[in-house]
């Protein structure tokens, strides 16, 4: 009985399944599945720019009407990735542009943009609608209002924590008057002052703006006059919060706050003063999502505030909220799911000292819902790390990082290998995991024999030879993204573990002892995988014992990079450089 | 094909040594002791290492090196993001500036009113001789000789339009070249760069030049200038 659904049937049904992981599922069921799920795929996710080819994408997803990118590996956000290594936007608009001229929506993660592209975007793409910029590069001003000046039917322009050539304000006066779409405008990693009157009536015209997010040379007087025209927002990240105002003033602006029904996400707040704090109180209870990280907020004005903050699930916060503030959170934040400790010093001396372990443990025991946790702190105890595995087996993602490099347990001066023992036999469902202190390859053990599920693992100066490496690959079925620094591993595991790789997305590991030789190796018997060598030396003095600085190894379809700068190599540079035997002393 | 989401998982073959090829000298089966290994050559670990709690390390931040890394003199650790990394600097830079007023050997005695990096990352760097400029992103840098190298690279590394060999490396810090880096800071002024911390100089530092060591003679002196200039005639 042939039982195959005529197209336009599975069409309508796949028009239900909306996740890429259940399309890219449908996909393999047979070849008419695949057909018409690729011709019916409008949301495109390539989580790593050199894995397939543009040209690739854009032939088997003829009606995309958005595309996800992703370049640089994770580590690049704390620079050990050198400038020049790669993940150009270029070749992707420039193969867009031809074949998918109907894309409307463009996300980009860790590329380097300019301002040909941005320039190139506004002139292809008829019914542009949504930029999202997050942690990318090379691009000016001058590319943003190519893109506020073409973009008709622009509805989000958002610039997360972009690096950009900041040549002044005046690319905000490029949004014509005809420009009313407006939903989400971010520009808060900008440095430059936009003209007040232009932002003005660019909000006056933007009924549907929902989320305003403001660079910080944005004065506070100006955000009142601000908030008055969009008393809609939803998400508002303010400047800056310091400018000394007059009492009329402060209480216009009390008032203003008060006008905000719909705010549920708070960010920005530099250097905002303790006095002005009271001013947020009145939207404190409608809030779900609040980020203070950068925020000098001192703890009894952070108490203050979070106490009135009984809806938040989403906080990120700087140390100084101390142990005392988080025991406030825990009390009056119940519905809490993601908490995000940052640092107040760039070093360890700096480390306040009156945030510890216990921060987390209160936040831990008292928030059933806590399922996202990025802490950072001085000190940790496998007691703390056993507490928090056991009140909380519902965590997705714990990135602990104990800022000291291999600090023990403070109070029994044992490696933490206990503790993250407890958190990966108790939390099923993790999937991210960040560790850091004193670990030896016992740690390593029990992640790899608990740790089912995990998709991303970051570690660094951790384990003590190869055997960490081994468990990890051998043993994280769910692996997907590795990251590893200054951990004391050579070749052996991860040649023995070589076909774990095909499975994976990616592995970075720098600073550990994988010798040249075993890249070599490696790239020749893997022919899936680019093995890329980030090193200053050139490959003909280096010889294959000698440990190499840095390796991106990632799955591909696309074959080697043809962009590669000088101090990236892969064995096509020199295909004739033979494979040596490889011999481990 | 998998142009969009990766989620696919392709085998679960996660124990197949990869090829016989693979030659691995040691013929390793998978019950690996942990005894076994540590026989063999082994790299160094942190029980190599002296008292963790040291903070008092040395200056080497490779970790080979016989003590633990300080935090603040490993790169990209802790692992802070560029952005909020910059945030805590300037914060930092208002308590340093507060801290080390009078010790500060410069004509500007006053705070600095507003340390915050404002305006572009990017400062104009111009070399003597050399027609057309550049810009180096002083946020992408966490020291003076990260910076030092980034320029020796800039002016005088492979990927010059002329030259063809390798250039001996420039030593801009130190005094043993023909060439200063100096900088002209907020008040205009022009400093032999390396005087301050590093978290003050980005702050005030809004062009950088690369000058002959003749000319830079009337600029202030540089006491770890001498002291490398000393260790390197000795070497």
């Amino acid at each position: 009985m042939d039982l195959r659904l005529p197209s336009k049937v599975l069409e309508h049904i796949f028009s239900f399944v909306d996740s890429n992981e259940d399309r890219n599922s449908v996909s393999l069921v047979c070849k008419s599945w695949f057909e018409t799920e690729r011709l019916t795929r409008k949301r495109v996710f390539v989580r790593n720019c050199y894995a397939v080819t543009p040209a690739a994408v854009a032939r088997r997803f003829p009606g995309m009407r958005s595309l996800t990118l992703k370049g640089k590996p994770h580590f690049a956000d704390y620079n050990l990735v050198p400038d020049g290594w790669g993940g150009y936007a270029w070749p992707w608009i420039e193969a867009m542009a031809e074949k998918s001229p109907s894309l409307e929506e463009l996300r980009l993660k860790r590329m380097v943009v300019t301002d040909e592209c941005l320039e190139k975007i506004a002139a292809s793409f008829k019914d542009f609608k949504v930029l999202v910029l997050t942690s990318c590069e090379g691009f000016s001003t001058d590319g943003l209002a190519a893109i506020a000046v073409a973009c008709r039917n622009l509805t989000e322009l958002e610039l997360r924590e972009c690096i950009v050539e900041d040549l002044g304000g005046d690319w905000l006066s490029y949004f014509p008057e005809t420009l009313t779409s407006l939903v989400s405008l971010d520009f808060s990693c900008l440095d430059s002052e936009v003209k007040l009157s232009d932002l003005e009536r660019l909000v006056s015209r933007s009924p549907n703006l929902k989320s305003l997010k403001l660079n910080r040379a944005v004065s506070l007087d100006a955000l009142g006059s601000l908030l008055r025209l969009a008393p809609q927002l939803v998400e508002l990240g303010t400047g800056s919060f310091s400018d000394k105002l007059d009492q009329e003033a402060v209480s216009k602006l009390a008032q203003v706050f008060t006008e905000l029904k719909e705010l549920k996400s708070l960010s920005g707040l530099w250097d905002v003063l303790p006095e002005y704090i009271p001013l947020l109180y009145s939207v404190c209870p409608g809030l779900t999502s609040l980020n203070l990280s950068y925020a000098t907020v001192q703890m009894p004005d952070l108490v203050e505030l979070l106490s009135r903050c009984s809806n938040l699930q989403k906080l990120w916060v700087m140390d100084l909220i101390e142990d005392k503030g988080l025991e406030a959170v825990a009390s009056s934040c119940k519905e809490l799911r993601e908490l995000r400790v940052f640092p107040s010093g760039a070093d360890v001396d700096e480390t306040n000292v009156a945030m510890t372990e216990q921060g987390l443990v209160s936040v831990s025991e008292a928030c059933p819902n806590l399922e996202s946790v990025l802490y950072f702190c001085a000190q940790f105890t496998n007691a703390a790390l056993a507490t928090i595995a056991k009140t909380r087996p519902n965590l997705k993602c714990f990135r602990l990082c104990v800022i000291e490099p291999f600090a023990p347990d403070h109070k029994t001066h044992q490696p933490l290998d206990e503790g993250f023992k407890a958190i990966v036999e108790s939390c099923k469902d993790l999937q991210r995991l960040s560790v850091s202190g004193l670990l030896t390859d016992k740690a390593f053990e029990y992640i790899g024999t608990h740790g089912k599920k995990l998709r991303m693992l970051s570690i660094a100066f951790a384990g003590d030879s190869d055997l960490m490496l081994h468990h990890l690959l051998s043993g994280c079925e769910s692996l997907n993204k590795l990251e590893i620094r200054d951990c004391p591993f050579g070749d052996t595991a991860l040649l023995e573990n070589a076909a774990k790789l095909e499975t994976m997305r990616s592995l970075w590991m720098s600073s550990c002892g994988v010798s040249f030789g075993a890249c070599k190796l490696m790239s020749e018997k893997m022919p899936k995988l680019n093995v890329e060598v980030i090193d200053e030396h050139t490959p003909e003095t280096r010889p294959d014992s000698s440990a190499v600085e840095k390796i991106y190894i990632y799955r591909t379809l696309a074959g080697p990079r043809l962009d590669m700068p000088e101090f990236v190599w892969t064995i096509h540079k020199n295909p004739e450089i033979g494979v040596s035997h490889l011999a481990i002393e | 094909m998998r142009g969009g989401g990766s989620e696919l998982e392709l085998g679960k073959s996660n124990l197949l040594p990869a090829e016989n090829e693979l030659e691995l000298g040691l013929g390793l089966g998978l019950s690996l002791g942990s005894g076994a290994w540590r026989e063999r050559g082994r790299i160094l670990t942190a029980k190599d290492f002296p008292s963790v709690g040291s903070k008092r390390a040395a200056d080497s931040s490779s970790h080979q090196g016989a003590s633990p890394p300080r935090s603040s003199q490993v790169v990209g650790w802790p692992p802070v993001g560029s952005h909020r990394m910059n945030s805590l600097v300037n914060h930092q830079a208002v308590k340093a500036a507060k801290a080390e007023g009078e010790e500060v050997k410069q004509k500007n005695k006053d705070e600095p009113k507003d340390v915050s990096v404002h305006g572009s990352g990017f400062v104009k760097v111009n070399k003597d001789g050399v027609g057309i400029g550049r810009k180096v992103d002083m946020r992408a840098h966490s020291s003076y000789e990260n910076l030092a190298q980034t320029l020796e690279e800039m002016f005088f590394g492979m990927t010059g339009a002329t030259c063809g060999e390798k250039v001996r490396p420039l030593r801009l810090l130190d005094g043993s070249s023909e060439f200063v880096l100096t900088y002209e800071d907020k008040e205009g002024d022009w400093m032999l760069v390396g005087d301050v911390p590093w978290r003050m100089f980005i702050t005030s530092v809004k062009r950088l030049r690369i000058m002959g060591t003749s000319e830079a003679n009337g600029l202030a002196p540089r006491h770890q200038e001498e002291k490398d200039r000393q260790r390197n005639n000795l070497a």
